[in-house]
């Protein structure tokens, strides 16, 4: 385990020697302490590595992050694993706002709550927040699932396309063009595959199924409305 | 014999409900939705045109004309980038994206700005292989859509471009209809095929200057600081934008006037939102300047840019660089006079074809139908372009050695004058003949 201590190294020295490692690397354990709101904090990391922080990181943590496995022992700020590609990045406190936004593919898991617009735009990630989101969660979500073993805010979904989400609680109102679906059996497997595969322990038969009602996918004027 | 006194008035058009308005109001009552197109505003504005060189005389002294030596080159990124683009003339081609244009386009694009020592950009759809090959230096934008983003390409790229507006739609998002959702655009960008696309108009993951602080400084981390970082606005408040843009730590900003071209917005925001680029190049600078930044944070200008003058007048109030999108486009063959039976077919004529969103272009260069695309022929459309920015490039030069400059960027405000009253006021240089600024205090 190699550790870094961010009150003596900068983010910079920290950051070039991560990307420097190849994908062989025999380097593959990392822990940074002191990161005391640091952002861009292990930002495009490009093998399979894993870091742990111990701290809480400020903005774009692990943000487009690929293969690594982050772990932080915190609470994160905005932007958390934006446009992930692959890996995993867990966070054991909360997360703030448009958490794990655009991401296109691994497991972003956040132990406690996420902010507004979790899952903004997310294309191919998979997310699982064991706590509640916020308003604007999932909104034009294009591909992916988003689990909620909480309670969900305002406009959840809106404008989704192709993504799945799960919510365990309450959905305090869902956006333009997102409905409830029916939680096939097919659709269970997939939430409880994707529990197990996030260390959460819930029961996916409690949860119910969101999604697009497809309805504004092409323009029709008497759906004016819904623009 | 007089003439028979008419006992009714002719009949007589109005100046308010001109024949424009009128076929709008039928068209919208008969189809229940707005004008979509492309291409940028078409309404009369004050622009280049309305300005003019003063040339040298017996106060000035030219180069001459074929002999002394009038540099064109530009360095783009100095402020923080370790590597700066080096481009050899100050003309850029904008970023349009694969979708709104075929491979075959975005190909021939690479290599008319290769040939000829400068950048392209990508566009609202990712990059593409082909576009990466064939351009030298490419520009790689962050949209707010985010489509096909990936660090990958963001290492491969020369330079990022974060875009937060353009000057055909301040304050919009992006719009890709359905038939022009082929399954790889489809792919590229994590989506069904066939559905109207519509990207969104504001990041997904930042709001507001602090923020983009941020975000830009989270981009230098990926890149390890190598790249520069463009910041695109459309020309709204162009000297707050600007001030804003330098502040979050751009190392370029490119300005795009309403002029500025696009692939599909409706016709009511192409006319109606943002401000010539005639009235946004002098805030732009003036913000740079206050800032201590001008020449320092390089700007990029667009939005209507035609010929060498427009670049010349453009430099000369300041910019460093123009980028040019529409231009491009018919250089590469679009609105082609020998294509008129074609656009007739489609109720169009050569010269107002503005239908890219419909990915019928007959010239196949605004279209993903594989059958129209590949009458372009990349290396010929390349070759055009090249050509083309080759003349803007010796026109600009002829400007400015008329005008007595070693350097295209050694123009200034000075050696214009303006032809009418809003542009004087506009681009703050005197009317013509008179020692007058509007507005200058
Ligand atoms: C077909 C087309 C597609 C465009 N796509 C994009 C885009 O994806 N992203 C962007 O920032 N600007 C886009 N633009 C705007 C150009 O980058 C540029 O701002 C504009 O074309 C400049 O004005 P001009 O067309 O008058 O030269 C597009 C323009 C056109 C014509």
């Amino acid at each position: 385990m190699i550790t870094v201590d961010l009150a003596e190294t900068s983010v910079r020295d920290l950051n070039q020697r991560l990307h420097k490692l190849p994908k062989d690397t025999n380097e593959r354990a990392w822990r940074v302490v002191n990161p005391k709101g640091a952002h861009a904090l292990v930002a495009g990391l490009d093998a399979p590595i894993e870091v742990t922080i111990d701290g809480h990181p400020g903005y774009y943590c692990a943000g487009m992050n690929k293969e690594a496995t982050v772990i932080v022992n915190g609470h994160c700020g905005v932007g958390l694993a934006e446009n992930m590609m692959s890996g995993e990045v867990r966070v054991k406190g909360n997360a703030s706002d448009a958490a794990g936004a655009t991401g296109r593919g691994g497991l972003l898991v956040v132990e406690g709550d996420a902010g507004l617009r979790c899952g903004i735009s997310m294309k191919g990630i998979d997310i699982v927040v064991a706590g509640s989101v916020g308003h604007m969660s999932a909104f034009m979500a294009q591909t992916g699932s988003l689990v909620v073993c909480g309670d969900v805010g305002s406009s959840f979904g809106d404008s989704i396309y192709e993504a799945r989400l799960y919510v365990q609680g309450k959905v305090e109102s869902l956006g333009a063009d997102c409905i409830e679906k029916k939680m096939t059996p097919h659709h269970l497997a997939k939430l409880e595959k994707l529990l197990k595969r996030a260390g959460i322990e819930a029961d996916a038969r409690r949860f119910r199924r969101y999604g697009s009602a497809r309805r504004l996918y092409n323009f029709h004027v008497d759906n004016v409305d819904a623009y | 014999m007089s003439a028979p006194i008419p006992v009714r008035t002719p009949p007589r058009r109005s100046a308010t409900f001109d024949e424009h308005s009128i076929a709008e109001i039928q068209r919208a009552a008969a189809t229940g939705i707005y004008d979509i197109r492309g291409a940028g505003t078409k309404r009369k504005l004050p622009h280049f045109d309305d300005l003019l060189f003063l040339g040298a005389s017996v106060s000035r002294y030219p180069l001459e004309g074929y002999r002394e030596k009038c540099a064109t080159d530009v360095v783009l990124g100095t402020r923080f980038a370790k590597k700066p683009l080096h481009l050899k003339t100050p003309v850029t081609i904008a970023g349009m994206s694969f979708g709104a244009l075929s491979g075959q386009a975005k190909e021939a694009l690479g290599r008319g700005a290769t040939a000829m020592g400068t950048s392209t950009t990508t566009g609202d759809g990712g990059m593409t292989p082909e576009e990466r090959e064939s351009s030298k230096t490419l520009v790689y934008q962050l949209l707010p859509s985010r489509y096909g983003m990936n660090p990958d390409d963001l290492r491969k790229a020369d330079a990022v471009e974060i875009v937060v507006g353009q000057g055909a739609k301040p304050g919009g998002g992006g719009m890709l209809l359905g038939q022009k959702i082929s399954a790889r655009v489809a792919a590229m960008r994590n989506l069904p095929q066939g559905i109207d696309q519509r990207s969104a108009c504001r990041h997904p993951d930042w709001t507001g200057p602090d923020d983009l602080t941020i975000k830009i400084q989270e981009i230098r981390e990926i890149t390890d600081w190598e790249k520069p970082i463009y910041v695109k606005v459309g020309a709204t408040r162009p000297y707050f934008d600007i001030a804003l843009a330098v502040k979050s730590g751009a190392d370029v900003v490119v300005l795009d006037g309403m002029q500025g071209g696009t692939a599909a917005t409706q016709e009511v925001f192409i006319e109606h939102v943002g401000i010539p680029i005639l009235a946004a190049i002098r805030p732009a600078v003036q913000a740079l300047q206050d800032l201590d930044m001008h020449r320092k944070v390089q700007l990029i200008v667009s939005g209507g840019i035609r010929n060498g003058a427009d670049v010349a007048k453009a430099l000369a109030l300041g910019a460093d660089a123009v980028a040019i999108g529409t231009a491009a486009l018919v250089a590469l063959g679009d609105n082609d006079p020998k294509l008129e039976t074609e656009y007739q077919a489609l109720g169009s004529t050569a010269g107002c074809y503005d239908d890219w969103h419909e990915g019928r272009d007959p010239a196949g260069i605004t279209t993903q139908d594989p059958e129209l695309a590949a009458r372009l022929d990349p290396v010929k459309a390349g070759r055009r372009l090249a050509n083309y920015l080759a003349v803007l490039t010796m026109e600009a030069q002829i400007i400015a050695r008329a005008c007595g400059k070693s350097h295209l960027h050694n123009l200034e405000p000075d050696d214009l004058v303006a032809l009418t009253v809003e542009s004087a006021a506009m681009a703050r240089v005197p009317l013509a003949g008179t020692s007058w600024i509007p507005g200058a205090i």
